[in-house]
């Protein structure tokens, strides 16, 4: 008897236990279910029109006339690379110099007060952002470039400030995370300060610095609504960096509240491609970056 | 510059670099002080308190900050107990496996898509397929999603910083599984755990792209979580973009920028405090 | 005959692949200090741990062979690990008082077993914080942190600590490695007089220690036990070579 009832107790405790376990699952789960319920409904919308008027047309027809059901998304590719590759090639250097800064250059209560300030960077809303372009950098490109000033430039800039904190606290970690033991070894051997960074920092903080880039890239072609306010958002091929352009993003921001049928559809098509491409920078992304954790 | 000496090329380097460091601190600095030069002179209590009239271009914005704090509020009500159970799924009732990859690389992944994709979701999901229309409801769940990688990854991190000891030592005592999380692993990690609620506050604040298409951009005062709203990110964008009234826009934004720099120092202050505690 | 309290038979250890205990034999008295002394990493702590089913907690252990306290097999699949843990307090290397107050630390495992009211928990607090050799010291400062207390006074509270759960047996991992001389002679000022009520267990890295206050002692290599013996036999005659070799200080 006293057997049992103990056998009893015990079992309560781990089916609490068990439980707590399951429910935790669950909720872990659900959470995480959110990406598949996500995914399901955007390719859902999405794919039908896609193969209604062929992938090829979608993806590489030139025009976009959605009243008369002409869906082409080229002008959208092409402008959203532009867009981002302009955004790397002001965030990227900039970004590096200052994590370098940060971990290398710069006194604990130098990085007191820079630290956080480029948290707050990531902080402001990209409406202000946005506005900001349009108030100072927009009319600045026009006056000085000539041009619409609603522009490949002005969103390229505008992008770079944005994706400025993500690569500098993920390049800042992967820094950080290099054994101290290089960095004295290199120093012991004569070499300067930037030497070290140069030539034993980088290297072996290299895959974290580009995990860093290309979530800062997923960044600037995910990017909606400072996009839309200072790029032009004219649907074609942009001839210059003065030119207006569309990105993926604006093409669904700017015409989703009155799209109706094939049109709402093809917006939602416009979605799938983002989501593939956004989709495969995290993967990428995840794969440099678990590398790196795996080999430290 | 191969020429130049080890010396002088490190003069040149750390000249350069810290150049482009202050740039990007002296932007963002530019951007605040322009802000509330030009918003904190329209700011009144009345413009805080009167609801707008005429579209925006008189009047308050005392129902955007409602439908901002509304927003936020549900937001944070769905995302915060899922984050945090899944963080303590992560951290203390699994040893890794496949299930768990599968878990914290979704997470990852969903940290990575943008607004727009959101917003999407939540307008074919919430808005037209669950009929709840542009509300409270639909913007606070797809928010509500929006936030849960954040606030996953900051629970983890403050949960995973509690020292090992604790545990052992409180298994040792004779306490389950669960007393041990909720009494020693929690309280423990709690301001991490805050910290990160908080950080999220402050992305919610300033979400547009996600809102506008699920929480629509009503103006009146919302009366329930069925009410269409329109929070103060979107009131600033109408604003400015349909060139309503440039003035309001600027005050807007400056209560904005006042609220996401308060919950920094916040999450700052937070944060050193929960440092300190552990080393 | 004597009371064996714990008797361990053929137990083996594993993590993984790797084998940490290799076939114990060992019993344990009832109210006798057990010494166990040995080098590091021969298995001691891994021991204590396995006493109290917390390596339980470790990804991939697995045990072979048995323990037996109180005439049971502690690793039958229907024992109570949270019963068996509260039976076998165990005292850490480094002390870990909890982030809350004293009174909070010592009330830890009695509020977890479900203890409840304010006049309870008082006597047990007092009660188990007299018993650990704590109590004058700390009497008028209950409410304040256990970080703030020294190391020495953090080490009696983790030993107050598991007292107020009301153990049977106390099992102590190297408890003075991080203390002074006068912090270690009040703890082993506290065992002796614990002795009556409680069988310890003192893992220690300090021979003379185990000389000072162990009844008998064990002596641990490589996750086998060499030998074990009456305190005063093992360090005057020990039966074997390594044992000999160990306590002159020839390795460990």
């Amino acid at each position: 008897m006293a057997m049992k009832t103990k056998k009893r107790g015990k079992n309560r405790l781990e089916r609490n236990d068990r439980l707590v376990r399951l429910a935790l699952l669950v909720i872990a789960f659900s959470a995480v279910s959110v990406l598949l319920v996500i995914t399901v409904f955007i390719v859902q919308q999405g794919t039908p029109i896609m193969f209604k008027y062929g992938l090829k047309s979608f993806l590489a027809g030139g025009n976009w006339y959605p009243s008369e059901k002409v869906f082409g998304l080229w002008p959208m590719i092409v402008g959203s690379l532009f867009v981002t590759a302009g955004a790397l090639v002001i965030g990227v250097p900039f970004g590096l110099a200052c994590a370098i800064v940060l971990t290398e250059f710069s006194s604990k209560n130098v990085r007191r007060v820079i630290k956080p300030i480029v948290e707050l960077l990531a902080g402001i809303p990209s409406v202000v952002y946005g506005f900001m372009g349009v108030i100072i950098l927009v009319p600045f490109i026009r006056q000085t470039f000539g041009g619409p000033g609603l522009s490949v430039l002005a969103a390229s800039i505008v992008l770079g400030i944005m994706i400025l904190p993500t690569i500098i606290s993920i390049s800042v970690d992967s820094l950080q995370a290099v054994p101290p033991s290089y960095r004295e070894g290199s120093i012991a051997l004569g070499a300067t300060r930037w030497q070290t960074v140069k030539m034993v920092l980088f290297p072996a903080a290299r895959s974290g610095i580009i995990a860093s880039i290309i979530l800062g890239m997923g960044r600037a072609i995910g990017e909606t609504m400072a996009t839309i306010m200072i790029a032009g958002n004219a649907a074609e091929i942009p001839r210059s960096l003065l030119a207006p352009v569309r990105t993926l993003t604006s093409n669904i921001a700017l015409e989703m509240s009155y799209a109706t049928g094939e049109h709402r559809e093809a917006l939602f098509a416009t979605g799938v491609i983002l989501f593939i491409i956004i989709m495969v920078l995290n993967t990428v992304a995840n794969a440099t970056s678990s590398r790196r954790r795996r080999q430290p | 510059m191969k020429r130049l000496g080890p010396r002088v090329e490190q003069k040149v380097a750390q000249a350069g670099l810290w150049t482009m460091t202050l740039v990007t601190v002296g932007v963002l600095l530019f951007i605040i002080f322009f802000i509330l030069r030009r918003g904190l002179p329209v700011l009144s209590l009345e413009f805080l308190t009167a609801n707008p009239a005429d579209m925006g271009k008189s009047g308050g914005i005392f129902s955007t900050i409602v439908g901002t704090v509304a927003l936020s509020f549900l937001a944070i009500l769905i995302a915060a107990p899922l984050g945090v159970g899944t963080a303590i799924y992560l951290t203390e009732y699994t040893w890794g496996g496949p299930l768990t990859r599968v878990i914290r690389f979704g997470a990852e992944c969903l940290a990575g898509i943008p607004s727009i994709i959101f917003g999407l979701f939540g307008f074919i999901l919430f808005v037209t397929k669950l009929k709840f229309g542009w509300s409270i409801l639909s913007g606070g769940l797809t928010m509500a999603f929006m936030l849960l990688p954040t606030i996953i990854r900051t629970s983890e991190e403050a949960i995973k910083s509690v020292p090992p000891a604790y545990r052992t030592v409180s298994f040792s005592l004779g306490s389950t599984k669960w007393q041990t999380v909720t009494r020693v692993v929690l309280p423990s990690a709690l301001p991490g755990i805050v910290t990160g609620i908080v950080l999220s506050v402050g992305r919610s604040i300033g979400e547009t792209a996600a809102t506008i298409f699920t929480a629509g951009s009503a103006l009146r005062m919302p009366t329930s979580i069925f009410s269409s709203t329109r929070p103060m990110s979107v009131h600033f964008y109408i604003l400015a973009r349909e060139g309503i009234s440039m003035s309001n826009a600027y005050g807007t934004a400056a209560v904005l920028i006042i609220a996401i720099l308060g919950i920094n120092i916040l999450t700052y202050y937070l944060m050193n405090r929960f440092i300190r505690k552990y080393s | 005959m004597t009371d064996v309290a714990i008797r361990v038979r053929g137990f083996s250890q594993f993590f993984g692949a790797v084998q940490k205990l290799n076939a114990l034999d060992l019993d344990v008295r009832r109210n006798e200090i057990l010494g166990i002394i040995g080098p590091a990493r021969s298995g001691k702590s891994t021991f204590l741990c396995a006493l109290n089913r917390l390596n339980d907690l470790v990804r991939g252990s697995r045990v072979e062979g048995t323990i037996t306290i109180d005439g049971r097999d502690i690793y039958e699949p229907d024992v109570d690990v949270i019963e068996l843990r509260r039976k076998l307090g165990m005292v850490f290397a480094t002390p870990v008082p909890l982030p809350r107050s004293i009174f909070e630390n010592v009330a830890f495992g009695a509020r977890m077993a479900g203890l409840k009211g304010r006049a309870r928990l008082d006597a047990v607090v007092r009660d188990s914080l007299e018993r650990g050799g704590l109590w004058e010291e700390v009497k008028d400062r209950l409410e304040t942190s256990g970080l703030k207390l020294s190391g020495g006074q953090q080490q009696r509270l983790c030993l107050a600590r598991i007292l107020a759960v009301k153990p049977e047996y106390i099992l102590l991992d190297e408890p003075t490695s991080g203390l002074d001389p006068i912090s270690t002679m009040k703890i082993e000022d506290s065992l002796r007089k614990l002795k009556k009520d409680y069988t310890i267990i003192l893992v220690t890295n300090n021979t003379k220690q185990a000389a000072r206050v162990a009844d008998r002692t064990a002596f641990f290599l490589n996750g086998g036990l060499v030998e074990a013996g009456p305190t005063a036999d093992i360090f005057t005659a020990p039966q074997d070579k390594r044992t000999d070799d160990y306590l002159r200080g020839r390795f460990g």
